[in-house]
């Protein structure tokens, strides 16, 4: 009982961060998505005891799924049901992805997998979202980097690029989303 | 990347979100779906001719009412396999709720008939070209329908086609029995039925691929 409440009472501040944060509370977002990453990792990590150095991959991409799939949370439901469905959805993803590369790596692969288990206990990801931004088109790409990474306001980016407000917050949206189709191969 | 430097980049700029954005997705959806599907049917085949009196028997209403209440049991479905992590629960039941009262119907006016009567009841004169007609019907709601899907996350991508192609099929179904001269429910219960599993089958063949996120 002691442990169910706890973890209620974890879901429920988190919920509310999440509300918050919705409701464009830009701190309590943070807040969420930085508290989600750590149960995402645990999550994750619990059920890829195989691939380890695919965990913070993972994580990433669920963060970005979760980001970009934010609008889709119900209020009136467990939030935890929310989070879950949709790392799982991302985790089937890699696997099915793997198993089609698989057919074409040599089986090495899985012996050097066991060598870095050790030693990436905290191990940065492996993908930089970083370099897969630059892949994007300009006008998708430069609202991300003066909005996201340098913090500029929606009309401070306009002028900047000589985009309107509306195409800048379009071109961070499908960004995002550009982002998440790069990452599982789709372009 | 580092992960907290993505969960700072993602938190900058984010903004408020638009709350509803399913309800009016599908409101959008639903809407242009039933306009192409009503502008097909005007266009490709028009209403039936005797429509005025058909809207006073009794038995047009019962085919309305059992449509309706199908594409509305199938919005249903579809609302909750376009989010992640919603549990079916009684979806099923309140989508063979309106197939089970069909039958029933089916079965009371076949018992009643004369066993020559049987088979034109159950064939009518149209049904080799009723569930194609209603899958014409319903394309214009099916690619709306996985467009408003699109937008949302779907997690059981077979099962989430499979709901879009019934909802379309429900909504050109609707719009077809305007034009359907077919009044008897052993009809309705079979080619009906038949005519909306048609999109259902292509939306759960197509749905991985159109629905992946």
């Amino acid at each position: 009982m002691l442990v169910a409440s706890r973890l209620n009472a974890g879901e429920q501040r988190l919920r509310d961060l999440l509300l918050r944060g919705l409701a464009g509370d830009e701190p309590a977002y943070r807040a969420f998505l930085q508290e989600l990453s750590a149960h995402l990792r645990a999550f994750l990590r619990r059920r890829l005891v195989r691939l380890p150095d695919e965990v913070e991959d993972l994580v990433q991409e669920s963060l970005l799924a979760v980001h970009n799939q934010r609008h889709t949370y119900d209020v009136g439901q467990p939030l935890t049901a929310w989070i879950h469905a949709i790392a799982k959805y991302k985790l089937v993803d890699l696997l099915r992805r793997r198993s089609r590369q698989d057919v074409l790596t040599d089986p090495l692969d899985d012996e050097l997998d066991l060598a870095c288990a050790a030693e990436t206990e905290a191990a940065d990801a492996r993908r930089d979202l970083g370099k897969l931004l630059l892949q994007l088109p300009e006008r998708q790409r430069l609202p991300i980097v003066h909005m996201k990474l340098e913090g500029l306001s929606v009309a401070e980016t306009a002028r900047l690029t000589g985009m309107s407000e509306s195409a800048v917050k379009v071109g961070v949206h499908r960004g995002l989303k550009a982002l998440a189709a790069i990452i599982r191969g789709d372009k | 990347m580092r992960t907290d430097d993505l969960v700072t980049m993602l938190a900058t700029g984010a903004g408020a979100v638009q709350p509803n954005q399913a309800a009016r997705r599908y409101a959008t959806a639903l809407g242009c779906g039933a306009l192409g599907a009503a502008l097909l049917m005007a266009t490709l085949l028009g209403p039936r001719p005797d429509l005025a009196a058909a809207f006073l028997q009794p038995m047009f209403w019962v085919k309305l009412a059992f449509v309706a209440s199908f594409a509305t049991a199938s919005l249903f479905a579809a609302l909750r396999l376009s989010r992640p992590g919603q549990r079916l629960a009684w979806v099923p039941g309140v989508l063979s709720a309106p197939v089970l009262a069909i039958w029933l119907l089916a079965a009371i006016v076949l018992a009643r008939a004369e066993p020559a009567q049987r088979a034109a009841l159950f064939f009518g004169d149209t049904w080799n070209s009723c569930p194609f007609l209603i899958t014409t019907l319903s394309a214009p709601a099916f690619f709306a329908v996985v467009w408003a899907m699109q937008g949302l996350a779907p997690t059981r991508l077979r099962l989430a086609g499979a709901a879009a192609g019934l909802l379309s099929g429900a909504v050109g179904t609707l719009l077809y029995s305007l034009h359907c001269p077919e009044m008897d429910a052993p009809f309705i219960g079979f080619w009906y039925l038949l005519g909306m599993l048609i999109p259902t089958t292509l939306g759960a063949l197509l749905g991985p691929r159109l629905l992946r996120w």
